[in-house]
């Protein structure tokens, strides 16, 4: 960047190499302490925080060791423990079945429509998780259209439990989907030739390779149940969990301590799992070796028929839920006026945020995308590309690994204690855009990051290594060669930053101020309010509002591919 | 970001000789309706064109504990439309500035703290109301109550909706209305019987009526408000007053002490307190602090003022934080165990 700083050298060549040199020593060594920083003080830091908050005692906070260990023994937390610990394990026990036969059917059959089942499947992500409970609300309520198919109302465990499986269903399908793309056809080909059934060859050939996708899978989604509030405030009734608690501590009763230990409470299980599911990893190693051959099912009419039927209930229900909910919120008066008009559209005249959030969202959610993505594909760069402070690569990738196993609830509390400090300089930051922006790209930095390290895996060391040779700088090549050709990589964390953004509440809810109040959390404001209709209204523009971004993104980069990126397809292999 | 230019707007239009006034930017926490919000800004920014107002607005419970846990940094400069009872709260933490607005005179002496200078003055009462579905009620062969007894008949099982007193202003009037016409036992003991039949607690004072209109749950332990502008809008609502006597409370406006904002809080607390701003709260409420300007509402009966209870605003709020605790021990997270025994 201030390459041109170089003090003026008597020879030309020298003086070219050496400002060469100096610029890639600012864009490496300068990129990584920056990231370095960064990561300290939108991860490290305000986890800390938590701790540190959560262990003080001041008064009326509600936290310190003496409060920890009332909390913990109290009759009112074993209780919403057990019930969050039911919800969640109930979740996942519903949720992973059904996420590996969709899976499964779209890997390992060949079953028509594959595309439009894989988008359908994906609705949840596109819609904060409050929708799913208004759905349900509409649906099976005291006034809901299905009402008469249930003994009881929603509200509660059930409400509770159904609201998650249909949030947390993609999540644990894309897991599912990756692991189950990777077979080696020389396998089956042995087992059926040796005679092997095929619920033989599922045991000892499938199962065995995916079985730790399920395991994270599993975890995934119960860490993402327990530490969900959205769900629970809209469906639970008077059925409580953990994590509404430590909202409510919070933002209600401005309990911070209190809410500071029901985070690390709730860290736990995520703790848990990214360690077990580390351990798992390395016991497993890799499973696919080069000379494998691409699996390709063979037709069988009954597989695929059974498979289908699957695949369709599946997609019946999710168009059920999001159907209800846009139909919910064009409805003038329900259940008594079924007559269909915008008023709920009409943010302005009520309670949430109106359209400053929906127009605050929008900007959160393009400055997340547009800065995340450079910031987490130049990071992922200088930690895959470079081979020089290896101690700082390691670092910082140990960092980025951290967002993984922290819940956006507890970020975001972090975030509250950590920026609210008094005497912290960058407490200027507190309820701005800026602040959300930065948390919500260190909550969705891991994934993001994966699928930018796995891009650039795919590109030989070569191409540095003849920059190298020739004298150009690493950030020119950097510029001109590889983002080029990740491209279609760096869409999709566009893409996946903006819709995260877009839907995000877990983090966001502690830390909007009256300005930077976002769509998402407008939802919940307004369903808190009474004011369902204008919350089902809310959550359909976000999912619409996703839906169009990802469809755009993907129209571009399958345009760029074909353009662009003719290569890939002459490559063996790809 | 914003406060350091607040504050630069603030000294501007400290020095500023109102040629190139800036506006002052006041930062005003209310538990008001959502909906009154818009009507109420306009009215006191074209009052005031120099002052400009940046909404707080959350539950009663919720924008009350904000400020407390703000004490030792007040983002607040004023506070517009907030209970009485949690004002009185501020005050014996010394967080709000005495002031005497322009029209102190004309309001009611109930209707004011008592102090002079006031540490808060009142705008306007709201009281509890019970919103019943009529079609619902029809249809599962409800009768109609009438007292706050008739609520815990087994009839009602699961059809009451009613706020969570810790966050919903709403909520705990009515709490602290019980325990004052029934005794403190007895009172108990009627929340006792009415947790039976509750189907949910929710957070707002608002969304039980709203519920109720649309018959979710029949019957909504709610206020006047919801309730007539419900019904306004064509929802098959019958507004109950219990005869037992309503609980309520005074919303009511304060300047929060050490603002840099001082003036402009002054400015917000003399047009609460203004004829001009009661022709407002009068749109909305039956019983105004300022006697004499209240327009009757076709939806409340004439005698609507002679049914709101003897209320003891002092006692509601010293002993807020132990009805809240027992409320809580009793009745948060643990329904379920309560219906068991």
């Amino acid at each position: 960047m201030n390459s041109n700083l170089a003090l003026p050298l008597p020879h030309k060549q020298v003086r070219q190499s050496s400002t060469a040199e100096i610029g890639d020593r600012i864009f490496v060594v300068g990129g990584k302490i920056v990231l370095l920083v960064l990561l300290g003080l939108a991860v490290l830091l305000p986890l800390l925080a938590i701790f540190w908050r959560g262990f003080s005692n001041d008064a009326g906070q509600g936290g310190g060791w003496v409060a920890a260990k009332e909390l913990v023994t109290s009759e009112n937390f074993h209780w919403l423990l057990g019930n969050s610990l039911k919800v969640s394990l109930s979740v996942a026990a519903i949720v992973v079945p059904l996420a590996y036969l969709f899976a499964y059917a779209l890997q390992r059959t060949l079953i028509p429509g594959k595309g439009i089942w894989r988008g359908i499947s994906l609705l949840p992500l596109m819609a904060p998780s409050m929708l799913p409970g208004i759905a349900l609300v509409y649906l099976f309520g005291n006034q809901g259209m299905l009402r008469g198919l249930l003994s009881d109302n929603i509200y509660g465990f059930w409400g509770i439990v159904l609201g998650e499986v249909i949030y947390t269903f993609p999540h644990a399908l894309m897991i599912l989907l990756s692991a189950l793309s990777l077979a080696d056809a020389r396998l089956f080909d042995a087992a059926s030739s040796m005679g092997a059934s095929p619920a033989k060859a599922f045991r000892s050939i499938t199962w065995p390779a995916t079985r730790q996708a399920v395991f994270a899978a599993f975890c995934l989604v119960f860490t993402l149940t327990i530490t969900d509030f959205g769900v629970p405030v809209v469906v639970g009734g008077d059925y409580q969990v953990l994590a509404l608690e430590a909202y409510k501590a919070v933002v209600g009763q401005q309990q911070f301590g209190r809410g500071a230990l029901i985070g690390m409470v709730l860290l736990l299980p995520a703790l848990f799992s990214f360690g077990v599911d580390a351990w798992l990893r390395r016991r497993q190693g890799d499973s696919m070796s080069g000379r494998a051959q691409v699996f390709k099912p063979l037709p069988s009419k009954w597989r695929d028929g059974c498979y289908l039927v699957i695949v369709l209930l599946i997609c019946a229900a999710l168009l059920l839920v999001f159907g209800m909910a846009v139909f919910s919120s064009l409805v003038k008066f329900w259940p008594y006026n079924l007559s269909l008009s915008f008023n709920h559209y009409q943010f302005n005249e009520t309670a949430g945020g109106g359209w400053l959030a929906y127009s605050n969202s929008l900007k959160m959610a393009l400055g997340t995308a547009l800065i995340g993505s450079v910031l987490i594909f130049t990071g992922a760069y200088l930690m895959e590309k470079t081979r020089t402070q290896r101690g700082l690569n390691l670092t910082l990738r140990l960092l980025s690994f951290v967002p993984m196993a922290v819940p956006g609830l507890v970020l975001g509390l972090g975030y509250v204690f950590f920026f609210n400090l008094t005497g912290n300089p960058l407490h200027v930051l507190y309820g701005t855009m800026t602040l959300l922006i930065v948390c919500t790209i260190a909550h969705y930095l891991t994934t993001a990051q994966m699928t930018a390290t796995t891009a650039l895996r795919q590109l030989d060391a070569e191409f540095e290594a003849a920059a190298l040779s020739l004298k150009a700088p690493l950030y020119r090549h950097y510029l001109r060669v590889t983002v080029p050709i990740c491209l279609p990589a760096l869409l999709d964390i566009v893409r996946y930053l903006f819709v995260s953004a877009m839907t995000t509440v877990s983090a966001a809810i502690f830390l909007y101020s009256p300005d930077t109040i976002l769509a998402a959390v407008a939802v919940l404001n307004m369903d808190d309010a009474g004011n369902v209709g204008g919350a089902a209204a809310m959550s359909t523009l976000i999912l619409f509002t996703s839906a169009g971004v990802s469809l755009l993104l993907a129209w571009a980069s399958r345009g760029l591919l074909r353009r662009s990126q003719a290569w890939r397809q002459t490559a063996p292999g790809h | 970001m914003f406060k350091p230019m607040a504050l630069a707007a603030a000294v501007l239009a400290t020095f500023s000789l109102n040629a190139f006034a800036a506006k002052t930017e006041l930062t005003v926490y209310t538990a008001l309706e959502a909906e009154q919000l818009k009507s109420y800004k306009e009215a006191f920014e074209k009052a005031n064109p120099d002052v400009e107002i940046k909404w707080v607005r959350d539950s009663t419970g919720i924008i009350t504990a904000k400020l407390l846990a703000e004490k030792a940094r007040p983002q607040a400069d004023a506070v517009w439309g907030l209970a009485a009872s949690s004002l009185a709260i501020l005050d014996q933490q010394g967080m709000l500035q005495s002031y005497a607005p322009k029209d102190l005179g004309k309001i009611g002496a109930n209707y004011r703290d008592a102090a002079n200078p006031p540490a808060w003055v009142g705008m306007d009462v709201w009281a509890a109301t019970i919103c019943f579905n009529t079609v619902e009620a029809e249809k599962q062969g409800l009768t109609k109550p009438v007292s706050w007894q008739d609520l815990t008949k087994p009839e009602y099982k699961g059809k009451i909706v009613m706020p969570n007193p810790a966050s919903s202003g709403t909520g705990f009037l009515d709490v602290s209305a019980w325990l004052q016409t029934f005794g403190e036992k007895q009172g108990w003991a009627y929340m006792d019987g009415l947790h039976q039949n509750i189907g949910q607690y929710v957070h707002s004072g608002s969304k039980p009526c709203k519920l109720a209109a649309a018959g979710e749950f029949p019957i909504g332990i709610s206020f006047e408000y919801p309730a007539v502008q419900l019904k306004r809008q064509g929802a098959p609502l019958d507004i109950i007053l219990p005869k037992e006597g309503l609980g309520w409370e005074i919303e009511a406006t304060a300047v929060i002490k050490g603002t840099p904002h001082e003036e402009a809080a002054k400015k917000l607390a003399d047009f609460s307190a203004s004829a001009e701003a009661m022709d407002l709260y009068k749109e909305n409420f039956a019983v105004l602090a300022q006697p004499g300007i209240a327009k009757p509402q076709t939806e409340l009966p004439a005698d609507y003022e002679q049914r709101l209870i003897k209320n003891d605003f002092a006692w509601a709020s010293k002993n807020r934080d132990e009805i809240l605790a027992e409320w809580r021990k009793r009745y948060d997270g643990k329904s379920e165990k309560v219906v068991a025994k």
